[in-house]
């Protein structure tokens, strides 16, 4: 491969190329087309026979025409979006999310819809209708989920860049484990409107990038003006604008002895502890913090998505659209064929502990008390960023995992999210990026590992900010998953 | 010995209200339109719609809630109510559960536990015969009605007869009506009324063990479907059993009373506070705006007839709740110089009885005609019997009164020029007996006279001036 190839370009690399006129859009979007095409990772689930012609690309527009890949779970006018699961078979909804939208408008043309876990449950892109996707870096291990298809696409080079959701860790954990930039914006941040929910107070949708400066690139047309469709999206409070900061003076780092402890492996403690003094030497504090409630976060956490689940889920029964099952002699059996064979097992397992959750006598000791361990949480967060600019943590606790490794251990595979969610309870933003190479436990080739930075509510700017300082010290190269 | 029951009544009402849009999305309301045209992603509950609330149900359901003297939550939030049915899309209705916007209230002596918001579920229509589920050979769904915005009204359980629910019902409808946010029309469905219903000992405060009776869609199925539980629960006491707690449902057509469902069977709705929602503020802004939207309240407005025209307490209430008949009122009172209003509110009646429910106001009988009815009347020009007359051909095909009783010869006879006089003395000459006894000093025999007097001017003579004339002439 060499050096000259526009596949080595970042977003933001080819966005600029593109505007000088260096480089043509449709040429750019034909050869990821290609790319996209030749995927052995299984990481679309859809991929575009050819440039769309509407918007036409203008190549003075903000973004270039750099073609994006989105996952599965976002709405696309006339493109299947099933969420990665059976019950939504051969479903093309009538209307576009207001994100894609807006990010089409912008210059991000849809290149590819990406593989998911089902309705976004799961943290290894395993639970999909249409078959597990491989990590770049070890097609045998998992790429992380539920965007992992975004993540491995991204980290492959099959996609400049891409569309994932986020409801516990699920933009930022599979960006780690296949060693690219992930971001969680602020909840309210970018319209849901459009995608297909999981666990609709949780939902975020954010890039996954190469690197720090494409993150902010997209996020920029993603937030702004609230959008009228959806009533939990919040006006962005500023423009998000490109990240330019080199040292780290003055910024105070907190580092929770809850999430940086136990449960996570030697090789990504090590990494963690290692972009630590990084910072320390870019000028930054690093001081222990307190998040007193956060080892409940999981617990919480597994209470109120399921909950939000299964009452969001409520809707597919066969009858409107999607899967129906064929051998059904009456209405109840068409609803009952229809879910035993549409849902995955992962799915109707959650449907099953968030009905309980929210069930008559036992809402209280479930829902009401998982709602007053969030706020405790959220709590938590304000009273560190009273002190601190940033909570750092790992953002896994471990590297990819082999396929198939916890697919038996549903608690094994939750516990994943451990130092995800409780960023996402707090509904703060929190970025991923790639801090180095360790290897899994036991031995073997290295891979990726993520270093995690939350910060106050539409803190996105400063995040990306001192994301970006610790990036260009770190030097993180990952075209090797690219060959 | 048997015991004495109590019917023990709450009302369950749902209004649909008069917006432009749905509750929750930009589909415009549906009249009639053809099956499943006003649909949109988000009142068909496709995957990834959301909904927004529309501000101006929010408003209506202000102006509901201040109209009934509710407490207006400063903070109110929407809830999902779970249950799977075809016609709920998304498998959950957006309703309200323990913050509701609007608590307490009531309404002509009726208290009222909540007022909320919701959306309405699509409609489910059955093919086949019965027009009912059981039977149908298929049903289908028609989401133009799904996501319309209405309000729930519920009383305390104070109501102790059917008659009493539906003539209280019917003074809710006006004041709904008078408001302006509903078409609260039983037929269409616009207002539907669910009815909670147990009997208990009389003089007990205990509640006995309540049924639901479901969406009775006339005034009328209303008090014979709650007669008729009623006398169902009644028997079932008499026989020294128990009500099952259950939801019925009432045919009208049959009258007979069958189980929906029962408590074994009731849905656990797993509600939960709707997460792609926000909270209602109710703002100092908002609820200004709805008080300066709300015109002057049927029972207000009773109590201003009864005070300004004299009307009694009852009068004033069946024209104040009857806009059409209120609007007539002040009409026929203005032009009658704002006097005689009790006489105005009693010819009224003679007029409803005439007309029916249509409006007076459309009918032939003009305010000014109606008022110089009235005013001859009341300065006995004319009498009550006469006065009938015109009022049935000023109904038959309207014009000028006194052009009506010059034709009909109809001005009452008052004293010699009439002639009155001279038909006096006929009819004392005619009946002689009667004359005799009423100069013995026997009072009741003067009737016989003023009778045959009355039956010879055709009821147009006045009865005072007669009396004297009878007497002047016998010298009594």
């Amino acid at each position: 491969m060499t050096t000259s190839s526009p596949l080595d370009l970042t977003a933001c690399q080819a966005a600029a190329a593109i505007k000088r006129g260096g480089l043509d859009a449709g040429d750019l979007f034909e050869l990821y087309r290609e790319r996209a095409t030749g995927d052995r990772l299984n990481a679309f689930t859809w991929v575009a026979e050819k440039a769309p012609k509407a918007p036409p690309q203008d190549p003075q527009a903000p973004l270039g025409g750099v073609p994006l890949a989105v996952k599965d779970l976002f709405c696309t006018e006339g493109v299947p979006s099933q969420s990665g699961s059976r019950i939504l078979e051969g479903y093309c909804p009538p209307y576009t999310a207001t994100v894609v939208e807006r990010l089409a408008a912008a210059g991000a043309p849809l290149l590819a819809k990406t593989n998911q876990d089902e309705f976004a449950m799961g943290s290894s892109t395993e639970n999909s209708a249409f078959g597990s996707t491989g990590n770049p870096w070890d097609r045998a291990r998992v790429p992380g989920g539920s965007s992992g298809g975004s993540a491995a696409a991204v980290a492959a080079g099959l996609a400049p860049w891409a569309l994932g959701t986020d409801t516990g860790g699920s933009i930022r954990q599979p960006a780690a484990l296949c060693g690219i930039v992930g971001l969680k914006p602020t909840y309210g941040a970018v319209s849901r409107y459009g995608m297909i929910a999981f666990a609709s107070s949780l939902d975020q949708a954010g890039p996954l990038t190469r690197d720090v400066s494409d993150a902010a690139l997209l996020l920029s047309h993603m937030v702004g003006e609230r959008d009228r469709r959806d009533a939990t999206s919040l006006d962005f409070p500023e423009p998000i604008v490109l990240p330019s900061r080199s040292d780290l003076n003055g910024v105070r780092f907190g580092v929770p002895a809850e999430l940086t402890g136990d449960g996570i492996e030697p090789g990504v403690l090590g990494a963690f502890q290692a972009t630590l003094e990084l910072a320390r030497q870019l000028g930054a504090s690093v001081e222990p913090c307190a998040l007193p409630h956060a080892p409940h976060a999981l617990a919480a956490y597994y209470v109120l998505a399921p909950a939000e689940a299964s009452s969001n889920l409520a809707r597919f029964d066969g009858v409107r659209y999607g899967y129906r099952a064929a051998d059904a002699a009456d209405l109840l059996e068409l609803y009952t064929h229809t879910r035993h064979d549409g849902f995955g097992a992962e799915v109707k397992r959650r449907v099953m502990l968030g009905t309980y959750a929210l069930s008559s006598g036992y809402y209280d000791a479930y829902y009401g008390r998982a709602q007053r361990v969030r706020t405790k949480i959220a709590e938590d967060f304000a009273a560190a960023f009273a002190q601190f600019d940033f909570v750092v943590m790992p953002t896994s606790p471990g590297v990819a995992f082999e396929l198939g490794a916890k697919v038996a251990d549903p608690y094994a595979m939750y516990l994943n999210d451990f130092c995800t969610v409780p960023a996402s309870l707090a509904g703060i933003p929190a970025i991923s990026i790639p801090n180095g190479l360790a290897s899994p436990p036991g031995g073997g080739t290295p891979l990726p590992v993520g270093f995690q930075l939350a910060g106050p509510a539409f803190s996105e700017n400063r995040l990306l900010d001192v994301a970006f300082a610790l990036e260009q010290a770190l030097g993180f190269d990952g075209s090797a998953a690219r060959r | 010995m048997s015991t004495a029951y109590e019917p023990v009544i709450g009302l369950e009402i749902h209004v649909q209200l008069k917006t432009r849009t749905k509750m929750f999305c930009g589909c415009e309301l549906s009249f009639g339109e053809p099956p499943n045209t006003r649909t949109c992603p988000v009142c068909l509950g496709l995957p990834g719609a959301l909904p927004v609330a529309n501000a101006r149900a929010i408003h209506y359901a202000l102006m509901i809630g201040l109209a009934l003297g509710c407490a207006i939550a400063d903070r109110s939030i929407f809830h999902r109510k779970n249950y799977f049915y075809p016609d709920l899309p998304k498998g959950y209705q957006i309703s309200q559960y323990d913050e509701p916007l609007c608590r307490g209230g009531a309404l002509a002596g009726v208290r009222l536990h909540r007022v909320h918001v919701e959306e309405d579920a699509a409609k489910l229509i059955h093919v086949g015969e019965s027009g009912r589920i059981h039977g149908s050979e298929q049903s289908v769904v028609d989401f133009n009605r799904g996501g319309t915005p209405l309000v729930e009204i519920v009383t305390e359980p104070e109501l102790h007869s059917a008659e009493h629910a539906r003539e209280w019902l019917t003074l809710l409808r006006a004041t709904l009506r008078s408001l302006g946010v509903s078409d609260v029309n039983m037929d269409e469905g616009s207002l539907r009324a669910d009815a909670n219903v147990s009997l208990r000992p009389l003089g007990s405060s205990e509640l006995g063990t309540k049924t639901e009776l479901k969406n009775m869609n006339s005034f009328r199925f209303l008090e014979r479907g709650v007669d008729a539980e009623i006398a169902r629960q009644s028997a079932i006491l008499a026989a020294g059993e128990e009500v099952d707690q259950e939801t019925l449902h009432f045919d009208p057509a049959s009258g007979v009373i069958t189980s929906l469902r029962s408590k074994e069977e009731a849905q656990d709705y797993r509600y939960f506070p709707e997460p792609d929602l926000v909270p209602i503020a109710t703002t100092a802004e908002m609820l200004a705006d709805a008080r300066a939207a709300i015109g002057e309240l049927p029972s207000a407005r009773a109590e201003r007839f009864a005070s300004d025209y004299g009307l009694s307490a009852e009068s004033a209430h069946t024209i104040a709740f009857r806009d059409e008949l209120a609007r007539y009122f002040e009409a026929v009172v203005l032009a009658a110089g704002g006097e005689h209003g009790q006489q105005v509110a009693n010819w009224l009646s003679q007029l409803v009885a005439r007309i029916g429910d249509a409006d007076p106001g459309a009918s032939k009988v003009t305010a000014e005609a109606f008022a110089a009815l009235v005013v001859l009347v009341a300065t006995r020009e004319l009498t009550a019997g006469a006065a009938r007359e015109v009022l049935d051909v000023l109904v038959e095909r309207g014009g000028d009164v006194q052009a009506i009783v010059a034709e009909h010869d109809l001005a009452t006879l008052a004293g010699d020029d009439d002639g009155l006089a001279a038909v006096v003395a006929g009819a004392i000459a005619a009946d002689a007996d009667a004359a005799e006894k009423v100069r013995a000093g026997n009072e009741k025999a003067i009737g016989a006279l003023i009778g045959s007097v009355m039956r010879e001017t055709r009821g147009r003579a006045d009865g005072a001036e007669v009396t004297r004339l009878i007497r002047e002439q016998l010298g009594v």
